[in-house]
């Protein structure tokens, strides 16, 4: 391990900015730092409160950081959380990847050390806080100790203890080696909000001036002495099988070190990620397509069509759905959504070094645990003689919430003598993702007038958590394919949520942004329209008529219909459409407003959002992640489906698996509504919003009522006839 | 004369008219017609003899020979499918008819030619009549391959054998009646099917002879640039005029200046056909592209000469519609169009996919491949070729290196392929087009 | 042997002349500021400057680059329109995931260099070729008309 695998300077080597930013008086301090087991020293690194606190002697101080940053901004939120309890100074932080360690960071929720599903703030708000306040309690005890003085009669204030009947003044870091022996209360007096000096402030984020000028360090950046450069192709069809390989073209490029053969992959290693690409271009490899020879889409969703006949597992029951249901008029409706790629920026990629006693993985990865522990598994060593680093993210929306990239990356160095990096190329990226699963969903309701008295929802599709958790799937139920159906917000007095599991043949689903909530307040968001239609009622009119029992929400429609001009009038073929939806503890409501022409094209006018997400720990980071996940899921709603032809995904790159793109994207407005409750997730939550919100806008513009994504847009063109 | 009576010699006028204008437009043309002179048997010519091999491969061993020959006639682009093997068939083929499918080439006994004599192979490609006896459509060129010299085709087959045998089987031709009734053919070729080997003029070059056989037995260059009559067959008197074949437009050849290629050198010519590309016409593409690329680019300099010199002879022919291309590059500034302003949606899908490698001049940043000045593509205001481009891409190994287009089908819809094909013909070319998006659907189904 | 003049500075690799000048900075001079996103023009996240106007570096062949001046996002910064620009991207806090930004920073460099005061449309002809999954495009259009509002 050298020195210079580093991805940022320690705090102890400040870097560039941080000196400057200092001299400046700004004291801005972010280093990334990867902690090296049994190198960091008291006097490089300061002392250790705890797990997550470390201060050193010039007083800055080192928070670890136990989720990943990948976009969401949450390096900032957890550092702004940790610094209010322990009033620490904010511009004289530092911040540490945490490493692969589930004993101290695993995730409270999902009880392993992940960073997903929109709860980082939710799953790490108390015992944060708490942490945070038990090492300033101690801080303050030092202090106290030593002037003789009450501790009653001592505050803190940017990273001081304050003395003020005295005058006498410490700062936390001429008192970090006295206070870190004293035992830490587990239970200590947190701040009230009142009280908050950071929380709830739009402070500047701490990972973003690295970011503007190319000195950030993602996983893809990595250089550990003597990396190659390899790029990949796993069979195309799951399950396949390298057959023959011939490689003697490959072999006289220049740059082309190895061509690495394993049993369902092929691999170039070469000077430069160039000579790898070229490499693998030449080689001509024939496939053993295996079972999955003869998947194509026509197949996955006549299984899954199939699968939603059957009655499913009782997820949610209230009241008596079945009798009714059983007379007068059922409206129904089915919904479908497709299988989804990820395609984050940063295409996937793992560094790797191999050696006779261990391994060594450079990457940015949501689950650093599980890539240790898988990589060692594979490999057949104890995990302690895995070592990752881990890095900044360039997207991670559910795919870096597997090990699959870290594995190959590791079995492909298996066979290099040296480090080597693996980077996929955009291509191979696209094409071995986890696919977030086609889902299809039926609904059965029955109105009395502009109330909703019966219900049923059944969720056919994949679990994922089955797979990724299998603890976690119990009674035939994948929590999360039923997120925001089991506690659909209306009022409804009988009501049925069922799942029927059904797992596609040819790929492996995932999570994807957004995950189970997408779907399902897709589906009933487009759904609550028609109801409202056949109600003869306006949507926002008939939402209101049934969400008394959901305040939170009802004030979020209430501003969101106001701010988009709800009920004013449209030009011809434009229409407002709205949702709302709890998902990830937060309450949003959603207007899109947007122009169906008569080819059928979408012109997207403006978004209105309006969110009531507890305490707002960074609003400008609500702001954005809310704006970028609406653009997320806009881009699924309009092009988003991934299709499979011959056991092989036919789409490739930002060609066919298309992106929206700047000069398409509306204004976008986001509401805050000021709550005191408990935070609530985020970074999810615009994706589910924007799709049926889009549905709904182009149901009122056309009157077609879309039952799929994505948008059809030939199906428009045609005013909906088939 | 009473009325009835003039009335019927009317009809029978009518009638003679029609038949004579049929007749004319249906009449066999031979492909070389229009150089006059005097056809001299093979043996009796007094050049250097314009079949076989260049002169630096005489000596090359009988399957360097084939493949050279082989390569020429360009069997490979339609004896393969897409991700398939080389000469293995399967890839289909939209006629007005209804969709064939090319056969397996390779020397597999149970699915390709394993068990095919030589005379059995000489008869497929001179007469077009398979080992079966089955007829074959025209869509397998043996009007032209039958000008094909015994030895010439017997080096190809040995080429050919030479191959790794694959098994494979084409799906079977799905063509409507009558013409899924092959025996219909053996008329066809009565008619149109001169069952004769090349024959030089006397009173041409050798150089000029060489270029013919090419052209005519091997390239087949008027199968895509020659129209063709009612029958399917060409209509050699508008030779290389330019026509529409599987929905792209091969292009006027001769030597017209505005519509044709009589404004370009020599060295330009000679260079499209090598490479793809030339400098100031921008780049082929399409079933171009793929003959350059499988064939074209591995003529010897000297038989690309002779090439060049032969085409140069064949007679202009304007075609109206193709404007000169425009010679000078559009504005550095996204904002400045001379014409076809309002295009937001063409505008829209250009500035996202199309203008950071082909720039806003039309002048590529990045390589001189995507250089859309002077391309006759953008000059051509059916705006077919562009269409078709975006919608399926180009992937092309070229002696200057690998060049690949996105295709753009899958997920732009037609009207967005229609906007930006009139966007592109309006910034980079002489003549907005103005297509739709029905047009469009109908260029993907031509596909 | 190819010289490349890249931020002011003269460097010699020994690479294939075909080889697109991303892999030459990310690979061969670890100067990997500059993102692989695609590889084939379409997500812009390989952007440089070269001779000022913006370039997909993962199409361009290091050996067609001659003399011409390569600015990349470690050295935009000293040019005025690369900090206004920077400024602006921190000010309005764009910035999310990060990594399509070096190149959207260099599109907008760009744009600023070539139109001091850009429209709507303008910013859209410049930046439509950048994508950013994270989404950031509202603000990013709001940063640009920031940073040409110091000019
Ligand atoms: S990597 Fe160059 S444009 Fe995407
Ligand atoms: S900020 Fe993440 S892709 Fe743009």
């Amino acid at each position: 391990m050298a020195d210079d695998a580093l991805p940022r300077p320690t705090p102890a080597s400040p870097s560039r900015r941080g000196v400057l930013a200092a001299a400046a008086g700004g004291a801005l301090l972010v280093g990334f730092h990867v902690p090296l087991p049994g190198r960091s020293t008291a006097a490089e690194a300061g002392t250790a409160f705890n797990a997550f606190i470390r201060i050193d002697r010039s007083g800055v101080v080192t928070l670890i950081m136990p989720q990943v940053e990948m976009g969401q901004g949450v390096y900032t939120s957890i550092a702004m959380i940790l610094a209010e309890e322990l009033d620490a100074d904010f511009g004289r932080v530092a911040l540490e990847h945490a490493p692969p360690d589930e004993a101290h960071y695993k995730n409270p929720v999902l009880g392993v050390q992940a960073t997903g599903n929109s709860n980082s703030i939710r799953a790490w708000w108390k015992p944060l806080r708490q942490t945070a306040a038990g090492t300033r309690v101690v801080l303050v005890q030092a202090a106290a100790r030593g002037w003789g003085v009450p501790v009653g009669e001592c505050r803190t204030e940017a990273a001081q203890v304050i003395h003020d009947a005295s005058g006498r003044r410490a700062g936390y870091g001429e008192l970090a080696g006295r206070a870190a022996s004293l035992p830490q209360p587990t239970d200590p007096p947190l701040k009230q909000p009142a009280d908050f000096r950071l929380i709830g402030k739009p402070l500047k984020r701490l990972d973003t001036p690295d970011k503007s000028d190319g000195k950030a360090v993602y996983g893809i950046d990595a250089l550990p002495p003597g990396v190659k450069f390899a790029t990949l192709m796993a069979s195309p069809v799951k399950g396949g099988k390298v057959a023959r390989v011939d490689d003697s073209k490959a072999m006289t490029l220049p740059g082309v070190r190895q061509v690495v053969v394993l049993d369902d992959l092929v691999a170039v290693v070469g000077d430069h990620m160039w000579a790898a690409k070229r490499g693998l271009d030449e080689l001509a490899i024939t496939w053993d397509d295996g079972p999955n020879a003869n998947v194509d889409s026509a197949q996955v969703w006549r299984q899954i069509r199939q699968a939603s006949t059957r009655e499913g597992a009782t997820a949610k029951q209230v009241g008596d759905a079945a009798s009714a249901l059983s007379q007068g008029e059922v409206i129904s409706a089915e919904f479908e959504m497709p299988f989804l790629a990820h395609t984050p920026m940063e295409p996937m990629n793992c560094t790797a070094h191999v050696t006779p006693g261990g391994c060594e993985l450079w990457l940015g990865t949501q689950v650093i645990a599980r890539v240790q522990s898988s990589v060692a598994q594979t490999l057949g060593l104890p995990p302690e003689k895995v070592v990752v680093h881990n890095h900044l993210i360039g997207g991670g929306f559910g795919r870096r919430l597997e090990p699959d990239m870290a594995i190959k990356a590791a079995r492909i160095a298996q066979k290099v003598d040296g480090p080597v990096k693996v980077v996929w190329t955009r291509e191979e990226d696209v094409r071995q993702d986890v696919y977030r699963p086609v889902y299809r969903d039926l609904l059965w309701a029955k109105l009395s007038g502009d109330k909703i008295v019966g219900w049923k929802h059944r969720i056919t599709g994949s679990s994922v958590v089955a797979r990724w958790l299998p603890p976690a799937y119990t009674k035939d139920v994948d929590f999360d394919a039923v997120d925001s159906a089991v506690d659909v917000p209306y009022d409804i007095p009988h009501l049925r949520v069922e799942y029927v599991r059904d797992e596609p043949p040819g790929v492996t689903t995932g999570f994807w942004r957004g995950v189970g909530p997408n779907n399902n307040v897709f589906a009933i968001e487009s759904f609550i329209d028609e109801l409202a239609k056949k109600a003869g009622k306006d949507p926002v009119a008939f939402r209101r008529a049934n969400l008394d029992k959901t305040p939170r929400l009802l004030a979020a429609l209430d501003l969101v219909a106001d701010k988009a001009g709800w009920g004013s009038p449209l030009p011809a073929r434009t229409g407002r459409g709205v949702a709302v939806q709890v998902s990830f503890a937060s309450f949003i409501a959603t207007v899109v407003e947007a122009e169906v022409d008569e080819a059928g094209e979408i012109l997207l006018k403006r978004i209105n959002t309006a969110v009531d997400t507890g305490i707002a720990v960074n609003p400008d980071t609500i702001m954005a992640q809310l704006q970028g996940g609406l653009i997320f899921g806009l881009t699924a709603a309009l092009y988003g489906e991934i299709t499979l032809d011959k056991g092989r995904v036919q789409q490739s790159n930002f060609h066919d698996y298309r992106m929206l793109r700047i000069d398409q994207t509306p204004p976008i407005a986001v509401h805050l509504i000021k709550s005191g409750e408990a935070p609530g997730g985020i970074g999810e939550t615009g994706v589910t919003a924007s799709i049926p919100a889009l549905r709904n806008a182009i149901y009122a513009a056309t009157g077609v009522a879309l039952r799929r994504m994505p948008v059809d847009r030939s199906l428009l063109a045609r005013g909906g006839r088939a | 004369m009473t009325p009835a009576r003039w009335t019927a010699l009317t009809v029978v006028a009518v009638i003679v008219v029609a038949v004579g204008i049929a007749a004319w437009l249906l009449l066999p043309s031979p492909a070389m017609s229009f150089a006059g002179g005097k056809p001299v048997p093979l043996a009796s010519y007094a050049g250097a003899s314009p079949t076989g091999v260049p002169a630096e491969l005489r000596a090359a061993d009988p399957i360097t020979r084939g493949r050279y020959l082989a390569k020429a006639a360009d069997c490979e682009a339609c004896h393969t499918v897409e991700g398939g093997a080389p000469y293995a068939g399967g890839r289909p083929f939209k006629t007005p008819f209804g969709t064939m499918y090319s056969p397996n080439i390779t020397p597999d006994r149970a699915t390709g030619l394993g068990t095919w004599s030589d005379a059995d192979f000489l008869r497929a490609v001179h007469k077009g009549i398979a080992k079966d006896g089955e007829r074959l459509y025209p869509s397998f060129p043996y009007e032209a391959y039958t000008l094909m010299s015994d030895d010439d085709v017997l080096a190809i087959k040995a080429y050919l054998f030479s191959l790794p045998p694959t098994h494979a089987v084409a799906p079977p031709d799905a063509l409507a009646f009558p013409f899924n009734h092959r025996p219909l053919m053996a008329v066809w070729s009565l008619i149109y099917n001169p069952d004769h080997r090349f024959q030089p003029r006397a009173d041409r070059s050798p150089e000029w002879n060489r270029g013919a056989y090419l052209a005519e037995a091997l390239a087949h260059c008027g199968d895509c640039h020659t129209a063709r009559n009612l029958a399917q067959a060409l209509d050699n008197r508008r030779k290389f005029g330019g026509a529409v074949t599987a929905g792209w437009r091969a292009y006027n050849i001769t030597a017209d200046r505005s519509s044709g290629v009589g404004s370009w050198t020599d060295d330009e010519i000679a260079e499209y056909l090598h490479a793809g590309h030339a400098a100031g016409h921008g780049s082929a593409g399409g079933p171009m592209a793929e003959a350059v690329d499988l064939s074209l680019s591995n003529l010897t300099p000297g038989d690309t000469r002779a090439l060049v010199a032969y085409l140069r002879s064949v007679p202009a022919i304007h075609t109206p519609d193709l404007p000169a291309p425009k010679a000078e590059a559009a504005s550095e500034m996204p904002k400045q169009m001379a014409a076809g302003a309002a295009n937001p949606r063409g505008r829209q899908v250009f500035e996202g996919a199309c203008a950071s490698c082909h720039g806003w001049s039309g002048v590529s940043p990045l390589t001189d491949l995507a250089t859309l000045t002077g391309n006759r593509a953008v000059n051509d205001p059916t705006a077919i070729n562009v269409a078709q481009i975006v919608i399926s891409g180009a992937r092309r190994e070229t002696p200057n290196g690998a060049v690949v287009m996105p295709a753009f089908g899958r997920t732009y819809s037609d009207d967005e392929i229609a906007a930006v094909a009139n966007y592109v013909t309006a910034r980079f070319g002489s003549t907005p087009s103005s297509i739709t998006a029905k047009q469009v659907a109908k260029f993907r189904q031509a596909q | 042997m190819t010289e490349l003049h890249i931020n002011g500075e003269l460097r010699t690799v020994d690479v294939p002349p075909d080889m697109p000048l991303l892999w030459v900075l990310r690979d061969v001079l670890r100067m990997t500021g500059t993102k692989f996103g695609c590889g084939i023009a379409q997500c812009g996240a390989c952007t440089v400057h070269v001779d000022g106007k913006a370039i997909r570096s993962c199409l361009l062949p290091v050996g067609s680059i001659g003399d011409k001046a390569i600015t990349t996002i470690e050295s935009v910064g000293v040019t005025p329109a690369g900090t206004r620009v920077q400024k602006a991207w921190l000010e309005l806090e764009v910035i999310q995931c990060g990594y399509c930004q070096p190149g959207q920073i260099m599109s907008a460099a760009a744009l600023l260099n070539a139109i001091p005061h850009p429209d709507d449309a303008d910013i859209d002809a410049a930046m439509a070729g950048n994508i950013c999954r994270c989404g950031t495009y509202v603000r990013i259009r709001d940063a640009i008309k920031r940073a040409a509002a110091e000019a």
